[in-house]
């Protein structure tokens, strides 16, 4: 009886597995199918043209645009608040609250971060639709983020650091600065290789904040379109799977590299550390 | 330091260090301030999306409840009623949890326990890989593959549904899934194992018995994660949802989520239209809290 | 030791965002340079009108250096912007109403458009009356072999509430929001309504005219068939006009170049060779 009950239970197992790796490989093969005979040079620098045809060189530019611009707010503000919970703050209620706020944070659904950014940074900012109204939008996004992986890393800066530190009298703001900080850069890292994952990956609050324009942004205060958003209005509004599907290439390589990347950082940090 | 020894070089210590002293106290000022953003930010969110939203049923008179019970959504008569948003969303989210959960628990077990080593590192960072795709391409997946798969095999009149829909959350959800809860039934410790082993009871019943429940908080946790993912996935959704504005009543009628409707509609709303979405966005907000708030109920008395 | 480690990954760091940065500035460079004058006309609305702007302002680019930023996101935002500024131009594939008109609106007919009933290319109904199209769109009729079709359920395909395209298409046909069947698929655009429609043998939709290709067949009306001709000869009565609207008296200099070239014979042919009916 038992037995059989075992035998089952482990086929189960087998079975679901064997079906998530399936699946999962039958979306990356689709994307991979569908779209590799789209890629070339010219698909990916070439500039878009509303007739067909065209590249995506403009949805790459915003993308870039758009990391680049969240991360030059959200890093040093997301490191300063680590530094604060993790070097300054005293445990209580402020501590808590700070860390509630900041948890709660992640687990707001983007299409909310898009309506606030719609209402707050379009309209009330009078941005308008533009990279920089959906960049701001998207710091909220990888702030807590950025917080938390900080506050990871510092916690592993060992404390002997911090004494002998202050102990050659050298200030707080030193301590931190000369040594703290560098011996946590690695984790700091990872946290923004995470964000930049987090940014590719956003749709509903870029098409909300940032617009839809398929053209070469102008600057920071022009509509324009992301690849994900891209890749959405491809397929709705046109239903070109495998144009889509192209885009699709590009974001997997996207991640792809991101995640490499993180890996060889992490594993960069344990050799580090254990030295 | 050196001990001063005359008057002079007391002042310029002095100088030198309240300007260190100043510095430091700036610096932790700009650090809290920075930490106190996070809040102010959340606390701009609430206010901003309750202030708007709210604004119809507290200054032009709309009916709460009309809102929230309503069948009736046509902002172009002023009709404003959610209702079947509300039970799209539930009947998807609850859906996608039927299936995503027990395949994604089931192969981070496999994977943690009973997968040879070598399958397990080529396959779980395959996993984590796709937890990072953007969900924009499940959707084109779902739109390519799914709906007309429906639509053939089932002899559907239509694949965009709900069914359609609760499939591609619950292939959304899988990589959450299966990575937070790997990761937690790897952390049970090895002394576990041997234990149970030692005490005679098999392999498979070490594993349900004895790990899975050792790792139930972080199973929650890949849980709330997962569900997290799928209520408030939006543009997969729209793709494949074929957002009609019914009650759904089986698997196969197409169905407009809470996210869809925003989205759909947040390009050209204004007015009374408008603040309507963003009341559709409080209840998928409340509903968010809720769930983990439930959630976290169930995993506390588990606990216990 | 470690210290070194710290320092070839800030260097890293650095490097990575100094090449990204190049990437940027370079295309912002290149772009800045091409478009000499930085007058840019902002304009959003209808998805009926877009394909047809955007391949206007395509042209337009040849021989002008202002850009044109087209955002295409229903005709009721767009007139809705461009009342309100957002954008200095709206563009709308339906009729102004009164109130529209009243906050200072004004309106140029760049092009004239018909509006097609479309269905599988297999589907055997090719032609339908006024009435019978508004008892499918209201749910009256809900099987094709009540039209001489197959007996199979018809699947109802509107677009979304604001829809420029869908207030006409209503408005001409003769029925309200209100009524529309309920459980019609909406889609959010005109592309949209074309590949659902083309990969559903039971689906009837609405698209512009614009949108016709092989991968959907379309209904002739009374025995009139969809086409420019029968629209000019005012046969065909599933028209409307493709309006650019502006407040009065924001309309940019820049502006007002495109809406000439708009008007211009050169840019009437692009319309004519994009589907759209000639306003000459």
């Amino acid at each position: 009886m038992i037995q059989l009950k075992d035998k089952l239970l482990r086929g189960l197992l087998w079975i679901s597995a064997f079906l998530s790796v399936a699946v999962l490989v039958m979306i990356v093969g689709f994307i991979f199918y569908k779209g590799i005979n789209l890629i070339s040079f010219s698909f990916i620098f070439g500039d878009y043209s509303p007739t067909g045809g065209g590249g995506i060189w403009p949805m790459i530019v915003t993308t870039i645009y758009t990391i680049l611009i969240s991360l030059i707010i959200a890093t040093p503000i997301g490191i300063f608040a680590a530094v604060y919970l993790q070097e300054y703050a005293k445990q209580g209620r402020l501590v808590r609250t700070i860390r509630f706020a900041t948890e709660s944070l992640t687990g707001i659904p983007s299409i909310i971060y898009g309506l606030f950014g719609a209402v707050f940074f379009v309209t009330t900012l009078k941005l308008g639709m533009s990279i920089i109204a959906a960049s701001l939008t998207l710091t909220i996004i990888v702030l807590p983020v950025i917080i938390r992986t900080t506050e990871e890393a510092l916690k592993t800066v060992p404390l002997s650091y911090r004494e002998g530190s202050l102990a050659l009298g050298t200030t707080k703001l030193q301590t931190l600065y000369k040594v703290i900080l560098p011996s946590a850069m690695p984790g700091v890292l990872s946290g923004i290789i995470l964000s930049i994952g987090r940014i590719v990956g956003e749709s509903a609050a870029i098409f909300l904040t940032a617009g839809t324009v398929a053209a070469m942004p102008d600057s920071i205060f022009s509509s324009a379109r992301t690849l994900t958003v891209h890749a959405y209005l491809v397929t709705q509004e046109s239903g070109d799977i495998e144009l889509a599907a192209a885009v699709g290439i590009v974001l997997i390589v996207i991640i792809l590299v991101i995640n490499l990347s993180a890996t060889f950082i992490s594993k960069k940090l344990n050799r580090a550390t254990n030295k | 330091m050196s001990i001063p020894t005359n008057n002079k070089q007391v002042v310029v210590i002095d100088k030198a260090n309240k300007r260190k002293y100043m510095l430091e106290k700036m610096s932790s000022r700009i650090f809290l301030i920075c930490a106190l953003l996070s809040v102010l930010t959340l606390v701009l969110i609430i206010g901003f999306v309750f202030y708007k939203g709210a604004h119809p049923f507290v200054a032009e008179g709309y009916s709460f409840i009309d809102f929230i019970f309503g069948k009736d959504w046509v902002p172009s008569e002023d009709k404003f009623g959610i209702f079947p948003m509300i039970v799209a969303s539930i009947f998807a989210t609850i859906g996608a949890l039927i299936i995503g959960v027990p395949i994604g628990l089931f192969t981070s077990i496999f994977l943690a326990e009973i997968a040879s080593k070598r399958v397990a590192k080529i396959i779980s960072p395959a996993i984590q890989l796709l937890a990072g795709i953007p969900s924009v391409l499940y959707g084109v997946f779902g739109l390519a593959i799914i709906v007309p798969f429906l639509q053939n095999t089932f002899g559907l009149v239509k694949g965009q549904s709900l069914l359609a829909v609760i499939l591609v959350l619950a292939i959304m959800m899988l990589p959450t899934i299966v990575t937070v809860a790997e990761t937690a039934i790897r952390a049970v410790p090895q002394t576990y194992r041997e234990g149970s082993l030692a005490l005679g009871v098999s392999h498979i019943g070490t594993i349900f018995k004895v790990i899975v429940p050792a790792a139930k908080s972080g199973i929650m946790t890949a849980i709330v994660l997962g569900l997290g993912r799928a209520i408030g996935e939006t543009m997969a959704v729209i793709l494949v949802a074929g957002n009609s504005l019914i009650v759904p009543t089986s698997l196969t009628d197409s169905v407009r989520p809470l996210t869809t409707n925003i989205a759909l509609e947040m390009g050209y709303a204004f007015g009374t239209h408008q603040d309507m979405l963003f009341a559709t966005g409080i209840v998928l907000f409340s509903f968010i809290l809720i769930l983990n708030f439930v959630l976290a109920k169930i995993s506390a008395k588990g606990g216990n | 030791m470690i210290s070194f480690k710290k320092i070839k990954m800030g260097l890293l760091m650095l490097s990575i965002l100094a090449v990204l940065s190049a990437c940027t500035s370079n295309t912002n460079n290149d772009t800045k340079t091409s478009d000499g004058s930085n007058a840019t006309v902002s304009i959003s609305g209808s998805t009926s009108v877009g394909p047809l702007g955007e391949k206007l302002a395509a042209k337009y680019a040849e021989e002008d250096n202002t850009k044109i930023e087209i955002n295409q996101i229903g005709s009721s935002a767009g007139i809705t912007n461009a009342i309100s500024g957002v954008s200095e131009i709206g563009m709308s594939s339906r009729d102004l109403k009164e109130e529209e008109k009243a906050a200072g609106l004004k309106e140029v007919v760049i092009a004239y458009d018909g509006i097609v009933v479309v269905a599988h290319p297999s589907n055997k109904v090719k032609d339908l009356t006024m009435e019978q199209i508004k008892q499918i769109f209201t749910g009256e009729v809900t099987n094709w072999n009540e039209l001489g079709g197959a007996d199979m359920e018809i699947v109802v395909v509107s677009r979304e509430d604001g829809s420029g395209s869908r207030d006409a298409f209503q408005e001409i046909v003769g029925y309200s929001s209100g009524e529309l069947i309920r459980n019609a698929i909406i889609a959010s655009g005109n592309g949209n309504i074309k590949t659902t429609v083309a990969n559903n043998k039971h689906a009837v939709g609405f698209i512009s005219f614009e949108y016709i290709d092989e991968s959907i067949s379309t209904m002739d009306i009374n025995g009139v068939k969809a086409s420019p001709e029968n629209v000019l000869l005012e046969k065909y009565r599933l028209s409307r006009p493709f309006l650019f609207v502006y407040k009065e008296g924001k309309l940019t200099d820049a502006g007002q170049r495109f809406i000439d070239f708009i008007l211009s014979e050169d840019g009437q042919l692009i319309a004519a060779e994009a589907g759209a009916i000639p306003v000459k």
